[in-house]
């Protein structure tokens, strides 16, 4: 059989694209685990919980999108600090898996109140995305996902600015790479994090909004949590360049498995991915190499 | 600790009940355990049988996550590959009961072993996140082989042991009952010998483990496999009471159910995981019953499954967070109330 290479290329671009916004979902993560050591196993539900309220402030009170996307996305910042004040803080020297688990259950809670509150019936959210075609040579691309990943790139190169430049960003980034010394030099180590918590939680909204603004919503989003887990482990953990490249990797693999054997393949491909990437490189693709080998 | 007994040696310092009044005790549960049958109606009988399931697969799960410290959410799947392996054979072959409960824990140890070893090579993370890839690639293969039946899954007979066939609670529960409470019974023993003292160590201090000799992959392994090897017979025992297994059968959500199980229970506590799983599979029940005591009750039967994920999550994290050894040390907090009384304790 001959290769359909305008195909390839097709499928191949809208999956990288695609991939933008496991990246964005990867920073939240990452974001979380570089500053507060904290894995974050609910990351798809926090998604999930930024495109609901967007859905509330957008389709149920009709606000206007100007204003119904930075009240989703502030609410759900608000989220991120109830959730590490109240889950999170109390565990503060626990082993670290107790936090763990604690994420785990928030992940229950969160879709268990989103299916009381909006019920588990899929959802759409209103159309913002321009439905303009977009066209690359040959190649046809979905705009909504053409559109998705220009955002997700807009919010990744300010994230990383904010982070360069910015006072707190720089605490943050202290705090990451030694607690102790962070501390010595007066910075606040609780408040930063806090901070990252409020961030990671933004950052999961907006990728949220996106992603159900492409695909629907519905109680069941979280599985997308599960893949941005596998890119955040295929990127190593506490790399921000790992889970950008990584995203756009899953992505691909994710995109042609899909094209090329069918939907319900691409979960499996993510996985041997992963599995295979712990086998070689178990700290990830630029991961910190931990010394202690266990 | 109980005060007031008298040691003399080690073997009795090592014994696994020790004292006279535990003794009563046990056999106390023990005839309690025997004449439950003649006494519960077809409802609690049903409940009891379930009961017991959850707290063999939570026993396994305790054995890894908290006596090792390595978390798992890929319980339901070794559970799944138990129920399979029991149904596959039971049609296939028609092997007996016996054989098929052991072979559903030895299959379920060695799907346990191939995911645990990529897993165990770095940080008991990546454990919890290679088993929760784990169920996925489970469900996908259950729900794409032929001989599994496909997504309609596969029916089996009643089990027939000396020619009686176990088709109601009654007959299972003579079933069930016993090989948890074998299982129970290992898994507590399991804790006196080298093994499962390795296991402790593992959990309290890798490092200080490894400088102490122990073997850490092998040892985490070895966790991994009998903790498998018990979701595997619990899910044999699924199969037989169920007697319909799906690929649908065993979720993810499942897997966090056992998790909260051992939770709440108290983790690493033979007594946490009989507390924690009786306790999380009454629950729905609890939930049902208060829904029915609600005015206009039937409107709210909807609301069940979301605020039964609620209160699964609000659990793990209200135990985790206040009472992180959970049920089991509640009750020997109050046990040591009773024991000193009327001192202060």
């Amino acid at each position: 059989m001959d290769m359909d290479w305008g195909y390839l290329f097709e499928v191949s671009l809208t999956s990288v694209m695609g991939g933008g916004l496991y990246a964005l979902a990867g920073l939240a993560f990452v974001m979380v685990y570089k500053a507060t050591r904290v894995v974050n196993l609910a990351i798809g539900e926090m998604l999930m919980a930024g495109s609901y309220l967007f859905f509330t402030f957008a389709a149920m009170w009709a606000l206007p999108l100007w204003l119904a996307i930075p009240a989703a996305v502030l609410a759900s910042g608000v989220l991120g600090a109830v959730i590490e004040r109240t889950m999170i803080r109390p565990l503060l020297g626990e082993p670290p898996i107790s936090a763990f688990m604690v994420t785990i259950g928030l992940g229950s809670v969160l879709v268990g109140l989103v299916e009381m509150i909006w019920s588990a019936d899929q959802r759409r959210l209103p159309d913002f995305l321009p439905t303009q075609a977009i066209t690359v040579g040959d190649a046809f691309l979905a705009p909504k996902i053409f559109w998705g990943a220009v955002i997700a790139s807009v919010f990744i190169t300010a994230v990383l600015l904010v982070f360069r430049y910015w006072r707190g960003g720089v605490a943050l980034r202290a705090t990451a790479s030694d607690q102790a010394a962070a501390y010595a030099v007066g910075i606040n180590v609780p408040r930063v994090f806090s901070l990252s918590w409020v961030v990671s939680a933004m950052l999961a909204a907006v990728s949220g909004i996106i992603v159900g603004s492409i695909g629907g919503i519905s109680s069941s989003m979280g599985v997308f949590g599960l893949t941005v887990l596998v890119v955040v482990i295929v990127g190593g953990l506490d790399s921000v360049l790992g889970a950008l490249v990584a995203g756009l990797l899953v992505g691909l693999v994710e995109g042609l498995a899909g094209a090329y054997l069918g939907g319900e393949y691409k979960l499996l491909a993510t996985f041997i991915v992963l599995v295979f990437i712990l086998m070689v490189r178990p700290y990830g693709l630029f991961g910190t190499r931990e010394i202690e080998r266990l | 600790m109980r005060i007031g007994t008298l040691k003399e040696s080690y073997v009795a310092d090592a014994a696994l009940f020790d004292s006279r009044t535990q003794h009563v005790w046990l056999a106390i549960a023990a005839a309690a355990l025997l004449l439950f049958p003649f006494m519960a109606n077809d409802y609690w009988l049903y409940m009891a049988c379930l009961v017991a399931i959850n707290i063999a697969s939570s026993a396994g799960l305790n054995i890894l996550t908290g006596y090792t410290g390595l978390v798992s959410l890929g319980q339901a799947a070794f559970m799944g590959l138990g129920a399979y392996t029991v149904a596959i054979l039971q049609l296939r072959w028609g092997t007996p009961l016996a054989l098929n409960l052991l072979a559903a824990g030895v299959v379920a140890m060695l799907g346990g072993l191939i995911v645990g070893v990529p897993s165990l090579r770095v940080k008991g993370l990546y454990l919890a996140i290679v088993t929760i890839a784990a169920t996925f690639i489970a469900h996908f293969l259950f729900a794409n082989f032929d001989f599994t039946g496909g997504t309609s899954g596969l029916s089996m007979r009643p089990a027939r042991v000396f020619g009686t066939d176990l088709d109601t609670s009654f007959r299972l529960y003579w079933l069930i009952v016993p090989v948890t409470v074998l299982m129970l019974l290992g898994a507590a023993n399991l804790f006196r010998t080298r093994i499962g003292r390795a296991f402790i160590a593992i959990r309290d201090r890798d490092i200080s483990a490894e400088v102490l000799g122990i073997a850490l992959l092998k040892y985490k392994l070895l966790s991994f496999g009998l903790s498998s090897f018990y979701a595997g017979v619990a899910g044999g025992l699924f199969a037989y009471f169920f007697r319909v297994i799906t690929p649908e059968s065993f979720p993810l959500s499942m897997s966090i159910f056992f998790l909260a199980a051992i939770i709440v229970g108290g983790m690493g506590s033979t007594l946490g995981s009989i507390l924690g799983a009786a306790f999380m599979t009454m629950v729905p029940e609890l939930l049902k019953l208060v829904f029915d005591l609600l005015p206009g009750g039937a409107d709210l039967t909807v609301f069940l499954a979301p605020v039964r994920l609620v209160i699964f999550g609000a659990l793990i994290i209200v135990f985790l967070v206040f009472e992180p050894l959970g049920l089991a040390e509640m009750w020997r907090r109050t046990r040591r109330f009773f024991h000193l009384w009327p001192f202060k304790n």
